[in-house]
């Protein structure tokens, strides 16, 4: 049986208790932060646990690595918790069970993980993944099934992912080029959290896309625009890798509106939220967010996360910003696509 | 011996009629699981004065005729079960007039959904008619003969309860103009009302009455913007309270909730299909909230919740017809599609879903239950969705039988049969209340006293 690595004494030794007072949901303050989160270390009930939106962030903010969202999951599972109504979360357990359909292109020890996103191999096409594109994975059998810990189902990532792993290791591959924030954070802080060996290099697409572009440096026509990025739910997983959309936009001469969400005060798509907490939350943090890309002049709002950009793209549209994933951004740069409208 | 065919092609040009084997076997059948019966002869006339040509000869001759729209009622219907003529009503496919400020269109008897919904959009863009799911090339009068429901049936009831007036051709020759335009040629706008609705001896006859040559359609306001809300529940018992609490918003246009196993993403799951429209995007978001607000303690309890659809996700959902159904009536493939539709009281939801699955482990079947609210929710439409191979008899004897189980399961718990098939409506008319049954008796042989309308229908 896999156990999470939660060391309750980092927890006691902790000084700030990040974790909850950090939370951009719930209001806690210190002492409050300490004594909610020992209740469930003991396994008692806290608040804390309904009312927490899933947003992920407290990973990010435990900067003792002791995964306090993970547990928080646990014990949500444990007590029988919803974080939303059973049926959500019975579609997405019913809809990402491997079921013998996936797809494997001309995979090389180098590969792209595609989810089973459809979008992602209209995306991977081009210079920018030149000699690669046809080498991926598609798949629920590929699926990195972090969703769940939307849903308090910790209890099926723990049963789906080590096969993942498998069916990934078994195909030979060496390096896993990941497309979706949720795979990457998964391989790097989910399976390590549970002690699950991962026997491949993981590499976020940003990355990737970063030395792709340089190695393209004169293809690129400095795009000289305002740029808003929104940040998705599963890049706390892995907050390492936003230094990246930073690189990227100065490679391609584009300019990074000063924000109030961000970083670690960044808001999510809140689509999440919106089916497990109801709409009034959702609505206010989505009005939040978008009134600061706004506020800030941004022209473009830039999407990691496919999920983000097909819930709120419209609406980012709405209000005169045009929507725009990064690799499309990319590509802009290099030529070889037009700014979108609005 | 009289030559019919002659006489038939004196009427409608030779072009348009045929005794060919090819025709007769294609009129002969349709994508369900009727026997086929080959007509004798098939005529396709454009004009109502043919087709009354067409029903004085056979009125004199006695020889049964067939309607025929678009074929798609699936439950033999349109089978001539004793030969005859089938009229195809598909030549007669004006659109004669849009009344704009009166909200309603007058087709003839042959024009197709498909037809109408291109003409609003292209001339007359701030309106719409009620759009039923099956393919667009059903008619409006077949679909309103049987009391189809559309897109604007959750609103506005059955699409035969949006007719304005009829033109009928008598089964003894006579043209009968039935609604306000029956005293004043110009005006299509009331079927009835306040006047005796005669409209009623000839929707859901199943053209065992007249033939309906023109038809007067109610229209309605085309909203700027369409949206889709998808409630989830797991709990069947919760379904009627969940339409009642949507439907007493009085927010939404159309209502449609469905069970089935396949896609996995639906197994397990109540899908309920809630369609919302505005002319902004507040009133969208208005209606968005007032919604949410209706079901919150059912959210709140966790029994069920609001799915984020992503945008790539709505237009399936919201294009009329839906491809989605009719990809599912193929899903089998080989052509067999069959579905009873019981119109049902909304408190029985619970019972039928599980009858149906009842019948689908006990026959090994694929499935699809969708059903559609009606007028406000006083009711609904359950389709009992089979789909076959039609290469294999097996399957299709499977079928028969659990269709058979549904209507007598349907009468049992007090639901009215849709678009029933004859032997269904054997079952109906033993149970009806024989002064009913003797009103109906009377009508029929007054109106077709020769019997050629559609024979084997509503016979006692
Ligand atoms: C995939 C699929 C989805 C469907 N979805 C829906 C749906 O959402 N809603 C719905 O209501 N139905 C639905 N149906 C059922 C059916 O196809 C429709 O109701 C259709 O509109 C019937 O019209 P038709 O022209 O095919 O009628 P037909 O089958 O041609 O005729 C129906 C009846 O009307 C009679 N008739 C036809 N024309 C005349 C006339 N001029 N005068 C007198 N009698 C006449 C015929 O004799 C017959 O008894 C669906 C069917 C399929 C295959
Ligand atoms: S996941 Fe988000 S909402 Fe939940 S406790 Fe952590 S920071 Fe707060």
């Amino acid at each position: 049986m896999l156990q999470l690595n939660f060391d309750p004494a980092k927890c006691i030794a902790c000084k700030t208790q990040d974790c909850l007072v950090k939370c951009q949901y719930l209001r806690l303050d210190k002492d409050k932060a300490k004594t909610e989160m020992q209740k469930i270390i003991n396994g008692e009930d806290s608040f804390v646990l309904h009312d927490c939106v899933t947003c992920y962030a407290c990973e990010e903010y435990c900067k003792m690595g002791n995964h306090p969202f993970y547990l928080i999951v646990e014990r949500q599972e444990g007590k029988g918790i919803l974080p939303a109504p059973r049926s959500i979360a019975t579609m997405w357990i019913n809809q990402c069970e491997p079921r013998g359909r996936f797809t494997v292109g001309k995979v090389k020890e180098r590969a792209l993980s595609f989810c089973f996103i459809p979008i992602f191999p209209l995306w991977a096409t081009g210079k920018l993944f030149d000699g690669i594109a046809s080498s991926y994975i598609m798949g629920e059998e590929f699926f990195c099934n972090a969703v769940f810990l939307h849903y308090a189902k910790m209890s099926v990532i723990k049963d789906r992912l080590p096969k993942v792993i498998e069916n990934i290791a078994k195909l030979g591959i060496k390096e896993l080029i990941c497309l979706h924030d949720e795979c990457y954070g998964t391989f790097n802080s989910l399976a390590p959290a549970y002690g699950m060996k991962v026997p491949f290099k993981t590499t976020h697409y940003f990355e990737y896309l970063y030395e792709k572009l340089k190695e393209l440096k004169d293809e690129i026509k400095p795009l000289n625009v305002k740029l808003a990025y929104q940040r998705p739910c599963s890049n706390r997983l892995s907050p390492k890798t936003q230094h990246f959309v930073d690189d990227i936009f100065n490679l391609i001469g584009a300019h990074r509106v000063k924000r109030e969400y961000v970083g670690e005060n960044a808001l999510c798509c809140a689509e999440v939220i919106r089916m497990g907490q109801g709409y009034k939350i959702a609505d206010d943090v989505q009005k939040r967010n978008l009134e600061d890309m706004v506020k800030a002049g941004a022209e473009y709002c830039v999407f990691n996360c496919p999920m983000c950009y097909l819930s709120i793209g419209d609406k980012v549209s709405k209000r005169g910003l045009k929507p725009i994933h990064i690799i499309d951004l990319c590509k802009m740069a290099i030529g070889e696509k037009t700014a979108p409208g609005v | 011996m009289i030559d019919i065919y002659n006489l038939l092609a004196e009427i409608v040009g030779e072009q348009h009629v045929s005794n060919h084997k090819e025709e007769r076997y294609f009129y002969g059948c349709d994508p369900g699981l009727t026997p086929p019966h080959e007509p004798d002869y098939v005529v396709m006339p454009e004009t109502t004065e043919e087709v009354q040509q067409i029903v004085k000869l056979a009125n004199k001759e006695k020889i049964p005729i067939v309607p025929k729209g678009g074929g798609l009622a699936l439950t033999g219907l349109v089978i001539p079960q004793k030969g005859g003529i089938v009229i195809d009503m598909k030549r007669m496919g004006k659109i004669l007039e849009v009344n704009e400020k009166s909200r309603y269109v007058v087709v003839e008897g042959g024009v197709t959904h498909g037809m109408l919904q291109n003409y609003l959009k292209k001339h007359h863009p701030k309106l719409r008619h009620s759009i039923p799911d099956s393919p667009a090339i059903s008619t409006v009068v077949g679909n309103a003969v049987i009391h189809g429901q559309g897109r604007l049936t959750q609103q506005y009831g059955f699409n035969s309860d949006m007719v304005s007036g009829l033109e009928v051709v008598l089964p003894t020759g006579e043209i009968c103009r039935i609604g306000s335009h029956s005293i004043s040629s110009q005006h299509w706008f009331s079927k009835g009302a306040p006047w005796p609705d005669l409209s009623g001896l000839f929707l859901g006859w199943f053209g065992t009455t007249g033939i309906i040559t023109k038809l007067g359609l109610r229209l309605y306001p085309c909203k700027k913007m369409r949206d889709v809300m998808v409630f989830l529940t797991d709990k069947i018992e919760l379904v009627p309270d969940i339409i009642l609490k949507l439907t007493h918003t009085e927010m939404t246009e159309d209502i449609v909730v469905n069970e089935q196993p396949l896609p996995p993403r639906m197994k397990g799951n109540i899908y309920i299909l809630i369609i919302i429209t505005g002319d902004s995007d507040e009133e969208l978001d208005f209606k968005r909230k007032i919604i949410w607000d209706a079901l919150w303690d059912i959210f709140e309890s966790r029994d069920g919740g609001f799915l984020s659809v992503p945008a790539d996700m709505k237009p399936p959902l919201l294009e009329m017809p839906s491809r989605d159904v009719v990809r599912f009536a193929d899903v089998r493939k080989g052509g067999g599609f069959e579905y009873s539709g019981p119109i049902i009281p909304l408190e029985k939801y619970p019972e039928f879903i599980t009858k149906q699955k009842e019948l689908v482990s006990k026959y090994n079947l694929s499935y699809s239950a969708t059903s559609r609210v009606i007028a406000g929710g006083h009711c609904m439409m359950y389709a009992f969705a089979f789909t076959f191979n039609r290469a294999d008899p097996d399957e299709m004897d499977r079928i028969r039988k659990a269709l058979r189980e549904a209507a007598e399961f349907t009468v049992e718990q007090g639901g009215m049969m849709w678009k029933p098939t004859i032997e269904e409506q054997k079952m109906i008319i033993e149970r009806m209340d024989p002064n009913t049954l003797k009103i109906m008796k009377k009508i029929k042989e007054l109106l077709d006293p020769n019997g050629i309308m559609n024979p084997g229908n509503w016979e006692a």
